[in-house]
């Protein structure tokens, strides 16, 4: 028996926060100026202690100016998909869930462009708009996932699909006909990209919600454990089943809104991440959810250099490449609960 | 029949130790039920005025056939359920009043295992049953361990402990979910159909070690079952039910006589007293050839 403390929780923790910030550094270095790491992780450190950047002026600018913002961008977004796909595997009791997968991100990317045509100067209205219509897409998946009063892996994921390719095609169509405030293309929204960086105004909101979305369901963490392992007789050991779904469903949809609104539908990370970190740490929700949080960040800003680096000078969306090792891992998943 | 609905049943003093049960743990009183599909259409299931009590160390058995209400009965007595009308109290708290912490403090119930979303260890299982008593992220005390380690002791599950739960055999698991409720220190036990997917060897394993636990850890245990010979001879105390109603309380003796178990099962069947007064029950089947 190796029971979880606290100190294990916080080496583990701790050895991936050190991943990511090699990775981290290694993301910044990657560019058309070559600057040395140590002097990158040196002045990196610097930046988190909240002194000046040492580097010249130039340099600086474009180190800091340029590609830290793009990797905080893609280190918030890989967080919060990572946790919400933890959170709706438990949600949904289906091992395959992911924001993308079950059309949630799709859904709130619909929002967003609604938000973005309809309200173009309020920069807030865009990720509310994007947390809305995720969670009405959840809502509508669920209930399309259901046979017989009972939610079915299968239905559940087929409902997802085909939700995902209904807004996919309303989003081709509202980007063709009326452009309106947006200007960031349909590839954008479909697949997924980092390119555009944070807003100052949203950036406030962002990090609140993200903080709040992640901390709500770890609060429920346990609870998860025992409900993965069966509702009713998580009723029976204590749990408030209704109470923790609402919980996970309202802020793992919050995180999904929150994250197609600054990048649009990046898809798997909610799906390779979670599994990944079973494999390595269990499948306890009090180390899963952390774990998947740095691992969503980790994943994201590699799959993000190799995005900008593979076919430098021009560059791919961060979602296509996740989803050329995301699709995959999926079929693997599938085949293996059908065995 | 109306006579022997609201049938109580005399005290049950098989034990040794009389002294110390005897008051009564729980008491179920007139307690009925109704499921309704939707809003004010009539009800299409209803559970009649049911009466009983146990007290510590006593093994209830709720028989009867499907749909005749056992399992509705058992989620009264766990407080899933609000009865309609009267109570259901667990030394003198009314069990669906109680939050869902405190009832999962002093009851617990074992199902037929559920799915696991993800593979999980046996340890980790029985450990579970100590979340009644953490709070929020909790990390499980040594305490919480002894008292996990403790109940896979007493269950003969030890040897399973770092086992993964879908490697191991029905009978096995049986024993590592019942380990669970134990961690949960509870004064009621509740099983609901526990031999359903047993072997015979497996069952009287597990009815055997009910007793034992009884005996030794003073619980109240409640089993739902249908299993008609089982119950006889494991009960003290049978509650038989048939189409929504209790149709008797009192020792296996006194509830199994031909014609009512005939009724109730819809089965030709012979019932003869067996040693230590335990009924057996056959079923009378076609003649012998020749």
């Amino acid at each position: 028996m190796r029971t979880l403390t606290l100190n294990r929780l916080l080496w583990i923790c701790g050895a991936l926060l050190a991943v990511l910030f090699a990775v981290v550094v290694l993301a910044l270095k990657v560019g058309a100026v070559p600057i040395s790491m140590t002097d990158l992780a040196w002045n990196l450190v610097r930046v988190i202690v909240g002194r000046d950047t040492q580097l010249s002026s130039e340099y600086g600018l474009i180190i800091f100016g340029l590609r830290l913002p793009r990797i905080v961008l893609g280190i918030f977004v890989g967080a919060a998909l990572s946790v919400s796909g933890a959170g709706f595997q438990a949600l949904l009791r289906n091992p395959l869930a992911d924001p993308y997968v079950l059309g949630v991100s799709s859904g709130g990317s619909f929002g967003a462009i609604l938000a973005l045509i309809f309200l173009p100067y309020m920069p807030l209205v865009t990720p509310l708009a994007a947390f809305v219509a995720a969670t009405a897409t959840v809502a509508m998946v669920f209930f399309l996932g259901r046979r017989q009063g009972q939610l079915d892996n299968t239905t559940l994921l087929l409902a997802g699909v085909i939700t995902n390719s209904f807004f996919s095609a309303v989003i081709i169509f509202l980007m063709t006909t009326l452009k309106g405030g947006e200007d960031r293309g349909m590839l954008y929204w479909l697949m997924g990209d980092l390119s555009t960086p944070l807003a100052a105004s949203v950036r406030w909101m962002f990090a609140v919600g993200l903080i709040v979305g992640i901390g709500a369901i770890y609060t429920t963490a346990a609870d998860l454990n025992l409900i993965t392992m069966g509702e009713r007789e998580a009723m029976h050991l204590g749990v408030d089943v209704t109470r923790v779904k609402l919980v996970v469903y309202v802020s793992a949809s919050l995180l999904t809104g929150l994250a197609v609104s600054v990048s649009g539908a990046i898809g798997f990370v909610g799906l390779l991440v979670p599994h990944a970190m079973r494999l390595l740490f269990g499948s306890d929700y009090r180390v899963l959810i952390p774990t998947s949080a740095i691992g969503g960040a980790i994943a994201v800003v590699v799959a993000d250099t190799l995005a900008r680096k593979v076919v430098a000078p021009t560059e791919l969306p961060v979602g296509a490449v996740l989803a050329i090792f995301g699709a995959p891992f999926f079929l693997y998943l599938l085949r293996r609960r059908l065995a | 029949m109306s006579g022997t609905e609201n049938y109580v049943s005399i005290e049950v003093a098989r034990g040794t130790e009389k002294q110390s049960a005897a008051t009564v743990r729980l008491s179920v009183e007139q307690a009925s039920y109704a499921y309704h599909s939707r809003g004010n259409t009539a009800p299409v299931f209803t559970l009649a005025a049911t009466t009983f009590s146990a007290r510590q160390r006593e093994i209830v058995t709720i028989l009867g056939p499907n749909a005749s209400g056992k399992s509705t009965l058992l989620k009264l007595i766990a407080g899933a359920l609000e009865p309609l009308s009267g109570r259901v109290e667990l030394e003198g708290f009314e069990t669906s009043r109680l939050d869902a912490r405190t009832r999962a403090q002093r009851i617990a119930m074992v199902h037929q295992e559920s799915q696991l979303l993800f593979p999980a260890r046996a340890w980790e299982y029985v450990l579970q049953g100590r979340h009644p008593y953490g709070r929020m992220l909790r990390f499980e005390t040594e305490e919480d361990v002894n008292i996990a380690e403790n109940a896979m002791a007493q269950v003969g599950a030890k040897h399973l402990r770092d086992r993964w739960m879908h490697e191991i055999s029905g009978g096995e698991k049986q024993r590592v979910i019942l380990a669970r409720a134990l961690a949960q220190q509870p004064l009621l036990l509740l099983l609901d159909e526990p031999t359903l997917h047993l072997d015979i060897g497996a069952q009287v394993d597990l009815l055997e070690r009910l007793r034992q636990l009884a005996a030794e850890n003073r619980y109240t245990v409640v089993v739902v079952t249908h299993e008609l010979s089982l119950a006889a001879e494991f009960a003290d105390q049978v509650v038989l039910m048939h189409k929504g109603k209790c149709l008797r309380v009192g020792t296996p003796a006194e509830v199994y006589r031909r014609d009512l178990l005939e009724q109730v099962f819809e089965a030709p069947l012979d019932v003869d007293m067996g040693p230590e007064g335990r009924p057996r029950v056959h079923i009378r089947g076609a003649k012998p050839p020749g």
